[in-house]
């Protein structure tokens, strides 16, 4: 008699065996884990427990953070419909209706017998292909009533994951402009064959010549920080690439991760060499899960060529390696000490900050954190030195700049740029017509009218991480500004007051304004709480929440002031449907078991 | 009392889901409701009897909203009333009442009539005369716009003495040390 | 590094490594705080303790102070958004203070006190949060948890336990216990440990004791919170 293999011990033991039993990974395992069992079982945690000796607090503490990693049973099939305002304008929760319809499931609850779990997700960066969705953390595009027919014939059919249409996992890349960067022909291995002989002092100079400013939306001089790091003191360097695009709206880290990988490592290797660092991590969003067997394949292939591993390219002493760490649903990750936070396998929380992570980051040592494109253009300031790349773009603002559009476009995806070109110039190129609105950079950003598309892309104008997001004259900017302060809300991390509790107040304050029960009382609250965000808050999720709301009022007020249809405060729930429970119970329909006047008649 | 010398105000007060605790408590102001009753005069209240609510200046709510017939004497209250102050836990966050919120109404009434015994034969009550109960127990500026608060369980005689000074003075009550307590 | 720094136009000297709030608290100047614990290292989520630093918002908590600095802490602006911040607490949990053990000596309830809250100002959240009452000497009421992580680091710095933990996220977050059936019996703790002693508000109740000292002569009863130089110092000792 042989006994039963157990598949939660089994899949436990095979993810502390792949990070050697680190508890540094954590994240990492219970990410395996989820996706050989489909959840978390408790008895998973046991497992982990004992091989880790950790505190079960710990593990629970971190699983219960992250928005993808599920402790209570979920479905086989694991169904995440992306929810950013570009899937609600192509009728994203029309077809998530749809699914739960025919597959008899109520969304955020689990079939009955654990097959299948429908929910809403952030922004999966998929807007230009959008509606899409996330099946067991695997994207699926373009999707439409009759691929959701289809895919609920497969999942009734309980064909796995591996077998379904190929097709329908294909994620286009859409690149619409190429310029230096999406146009580069550096092979992999150039950039460092250029800056290799020189010495890392001699490429640090260049990139400060180059006056190259992160790529994340922020625009730190990425030479200063690179210096910085260099010269903090530490037991060992570290370089990390924030790939957790969660923006909504920005998706150029996904097609250069896709189709332009060797620049992006390459990048990391040079400011590896510039810093010292021996370890590279990159941290992917869990959404583009799709991408980490193809990274891995990369990073297998640039060992083999010397270009990391020991003695890198043959010079003695340059060891570098880069390995991969998969998020799982938090957009505060973006946030660079929160990701390193994630990293150490921790709950994503900013860190106090000072000190900041060019002298204390990873493990407390001094950590470079670029953004994938910081990276890639490193290495054409690499190979084609610095002077040169300052020569593009604007005094203040050097190089190009990857902008993701989406939205009412005709032709959304990605368009390069040098800094400086304005947003009239990008519009006209991605075929946008009766423009309202766009939102620049996401909901974190800003929101620009009509009056102000000669604006220009450049840290001195219109900063921006790289999304635009396209409104026609048909959209209501009030929604498009409630679908942003639920993702904050859904995305706070819940450390500070301020935003753990002020983002859920002003989300329920725009519902109610949606509902209909809005008054000029209501609209003073919202501008209020504001304030609060923006002065209160721990970390840039909190200060910029607000953005979204500030913005259209100052520029769509109307919008607003269609919703105030009432003068005196009236409660932000029905008062009738408050009563509803008591009239099933008795059985009363009678005037007296309703409020009879409508809202407004009441102060 | 401070406060200009003229007509007097017209005060109503009432308990919604309140225990009476907060009237007890302004009755035990003692000799100072003589000062009180130089200034005001009682409209609707426990204290007068009055049935009907007149336009007054000032309402006094104890208690917070249970049923539907807390919301109609609250908006009641509200078209009447200038100045609307909340006195105690109940009006201010729903207080004992609003410890049933931990649970659904459904359950609620279930276990009172069809679980308990000795009581409605084991049926709901749905005379129409009976106010129904609302889904959940709530705070008066949740439904209506409320001018000023008196915390307390109840408010000390003290504090409500302070208190409707600085109103009746036009001032933004200020309790401090002492005076201000939630218990 | 020491020196001095102006707090609300007062000179305050500070010495090598210390806070803000450190410094003021010594020099008996009153910032409101709620995570910050002086036996602990700075935490910086309520963010009660915010104070303006030449003119920018920041969290005295963690911030070190540094030699003419030019504070402002007890201003009307500051006072109301903390005052905010409060309500916000208020709402977001379920604090019913007439039936609370820990009335009278909650450093919430006394802080509302002290900016003045006459009421919770938001619609309350109502949110469910069953007690667990299994340990045989500890109640823990999770209704009044203000996610302030005491115990958390409590547990894990000196009882060296991490019996405590934030789990959840964002609105969602919640406190958790060390054990895989949730209870507190099922966990290591004693009644000994800090964790159990330096909740700011009502969360961790004794059981062998209650309402020793009567309302009305409780520590925030004889004197508001701000006249306290170590307030966690005296609720604990209760």
């Amino acid at each position: 008699m042989t006994a039963t293999p157990d598949p939660v011990a089994a899949a436990v033991a095979a993810a502390v065996e792949h990070y050697r039993g680190d508890p540094n990974y954590i994240l990492q395992m219970l990410r395996e884990i989820q996706e050989a069992c489909d959840w978390i079982t408790p008895e998973a945690i046991d497992g982990l427990q004992r091989a880790l000796l950790l505190p079960r607090t710990k593990i629970e503490g971190v699983a219960g953070f992250y928005a993808h990693l599920y402790t209570r049973p979920h479905g086989r099939y694991r169904v995440l419909f992306s929810d950013n305002i570009t899937d609600r304008m192509l009728g994203n929760l029309e077809l998530l209706e749809y699914m739960c319809k025919q597959l008899w499931v109520e969304r955020g609850k689990t079939s009955e017998e654990g097959l299948v779990s429908i929910d809403t997700a952030s922004c999966t960066g998929m807007c230009d292909q959008g509606p899409a969705l996330l099946v067991n953390n695997y994207a699926i595009t373009h999707v439409t009533r009759q691929r959701v027919d289809e895919m609920c014939e497969l999942i009734r059919n309980k064909v796995a994951l591996a077998d379904w249409p190929g097709e329908y996992f294909r994620v286009e890349d859409n690149v619409r402009r190429k310029d230096i960067l999406l146009g580069s022909d550096c092979a992999p291995g150039a950039a460092l064959r250029a800056a290799l002989p020189r010495g890392p002092e001699a490429l640090l100079q260049e990139i400060k010549a180059s006056k190259l400013r992160g790529r994340g939306g922020a625009g730190f001089a990425t030479g200063l920080k690179w210096e910085a790091c260099r010269n903090a003191e530490g037991r060992a360097h570290y370089v990390v690439c924030n790939a957790d695009e969660g923006e909504p709206g920005t998706f150029k880290d996904r097609v250069l991760l896709a189709s332009y990988a060797d620049l992006v490592f390459e990048g990391m290797t040079l400011c590896a060499f510039v810093i010292g660092a021996g370890r590279g991590m990159l941290y992917l969003r869990g959404e583009y899960r799709h991408l980490l067997d193809r990274l891995n394949a990369v990073l297998e292939r640039r060992r083999r060529d010397h270009l990391l591993g020991a003695n890198i390219l043959g010079r003695p002493g340059f060891d570098f390696d880069i390995e991969i760490h998969l998020g799982a649903g938090a957009y505060i990750c973006g946030e660079e000490s929160a990701l390193i936070e994630s990293l150490e396998g921790k709950r994503g929380t900013p860190r106090n900050r000072p000190p900041f992570p060019v002298t204390h980051g990873y493990l407390d040592q001094p950590t470079v954190v670029n953004n994938v494109e910081t990276f890639a253009a490193s290495c054409l300031v690499a190979q084609g030195g610095g002077a040169r790349y300052a020569g593009i773009g604007t005094a203040e603002s050097t190089g190009t700049k990857i902008l993701s559009v989406s939205g009412d476009c005709a032709r959304p995806g990605l368009y390069e740029y040098a800094y400086g070109v304005s947003v009239g110039e990008v519009l006209a190129a991605c075929g946008a017509s009766e423009v309202q609105a766009v939102q620049v950079s996401g909901p974190s950003g800003v929101c620009l009218a009509a009056a102000e598309f000669g604006r220009r892309i450049a840290f001195e104008d219109v900063p921006t991480a790289g999304a635009l997001m396209v409104f026609d004259h048909s959209r209501d900017m009030f929604e498009v500004a409630r679908n942003f302060v639920h993702f904050f809300a859904h995305e706070s991390c819940g450390f500070c007051t301020p935003c753990r509790v002020g983002t859920s107040l002003l989300r329920n304050l725009m519902d109610k304004l949606r509902n209909g029960h809005g008054s000029p009382y209501d609209f003073a609250e919202i501008e209020r709480l504001n304030g609060i965000l923006q002065s209160m808050s721990h970390c840039g999720l909190g200060h910029t929440a607000c953005n979204p709301v500030l913005d259209t009022i100052a520029k769509f007020r109307p919008a607003y002031e269609r919703r105030l249809q009432q003068k005196e405060f009236v409660p932000a729930f029905d008062l009738d449907w408050a009563l509803e429970p008591a009239r099933q119970m008795t059985g009363r329909d009678d005037a007296g078991a309703h409020f009879d006047t409508a809202p407004g008649e009441e102060r | 009392m401070n406060t200009v010398i003229g007509k007097k105000l017209k005060v109503a007060t009432t308990s919604l889901a309140g225990c009476f605790g907060c009237h007890m408590s302004l009755l035990d102001i003692d000799e100072r409701l003589f000062d009180l009753i130089e200034l005001i005069e009682f409209d609707r209240s426990p204290l007068t009897d009055i049935k009907e609510l007149g336009s007054c200046d000032i309402g006094i709510i104890e208690g917070g909203l249970c049923n539907a017939e807390n919301v109609h004497v609250l908006r009641e209250f509200r078209r009447q009333c200038k100045i609307l102050i909340a006195i105690g836990a109940c009006a201010i966050n729903g207080g004992l009442p609003a410890q049933r919120n931990q649970l659904s109404l459904a359950l609620i009434l279930q276990e009172v009539y069809h679980t308990s015994v000795g009581l409605a034969n084991g049926l709901i009550p749905n005379d129409p005369e009976l106010p129904l109960p609302l889904a959940k127990v709530r705070a008066l500026h949740e439904v209506v716009n409320i001018d000023y608060f008196i915390p307390g369980c109840p408010p000390s005689a003290d504090t409500i003495w302070k208190a409707l000074n600085d109103i009746l003075g036009g001032r933004e009550p200020e309790l401090g040390h002492g005076l201000i307590q939630y218990d | 590094m020491s020196g001095r720094f102006t707090i609300d136009g007062k000179i305050v000297a500070f010495t090598e490594g210390q806070t803000i709030i450190q410094a003021a608290l010594a020099a008996g100047v009153y910032i409101p705080h709620l995570c910050y614990h002086p036996e602990f290292k700075p935490h910086g989520s309520c963010k009660l303790c915010t104070v303006k630093v030449d003119g920018r918002h920041t969290a005295s908590c963690t911030m070190l102070a540094q030699a003419d600095m030019v504070v402002e802490s007890n201003t009307p602006a500051l006072n109301d958004e903390r005052r905010t911040l409060t309500q916000m607490l208020f709402v977001e949990g379920n604090h019913f203070c007439p039936s609370c053990e820990k009335s009278g000596d909650c450093k919430l309830q006394a802080t509302a006190y002290e900016l003045g809250m006459m009421s919770a100002h938001y619609d309350h959240f109502f949110p469910k949060r069953p007690v667990d009452a299994s340990h045989p000497d500890v109640l823990l009421d999770f209704n009044r948890c203000i996610l302030c992580s005491l115990c958390v680091r409590a547990s894990r710095d000196v009882d060296r336990k991490n019996a405590f933990a934030l789990c959840g996220r964002g609105i969602h977050t919640h406190l958790i216990v060390n054990a895989k059936s949730g209870r507190l019996a099922d966990t290591d703790v004693t009644l000994q440990d800090k964790a159990v002693h330096v909740c700011p508000v009502g969360v961790f109740l004794r059981k062998d004791k209650g309402f020793n000292v009567p309302i009305g002569r409780r520590v925030f009863d004889l004197k508001p919170i701000s006249a306290y130089v170590d307030a966690s110092a005296a609720i604990e000792k209760e």
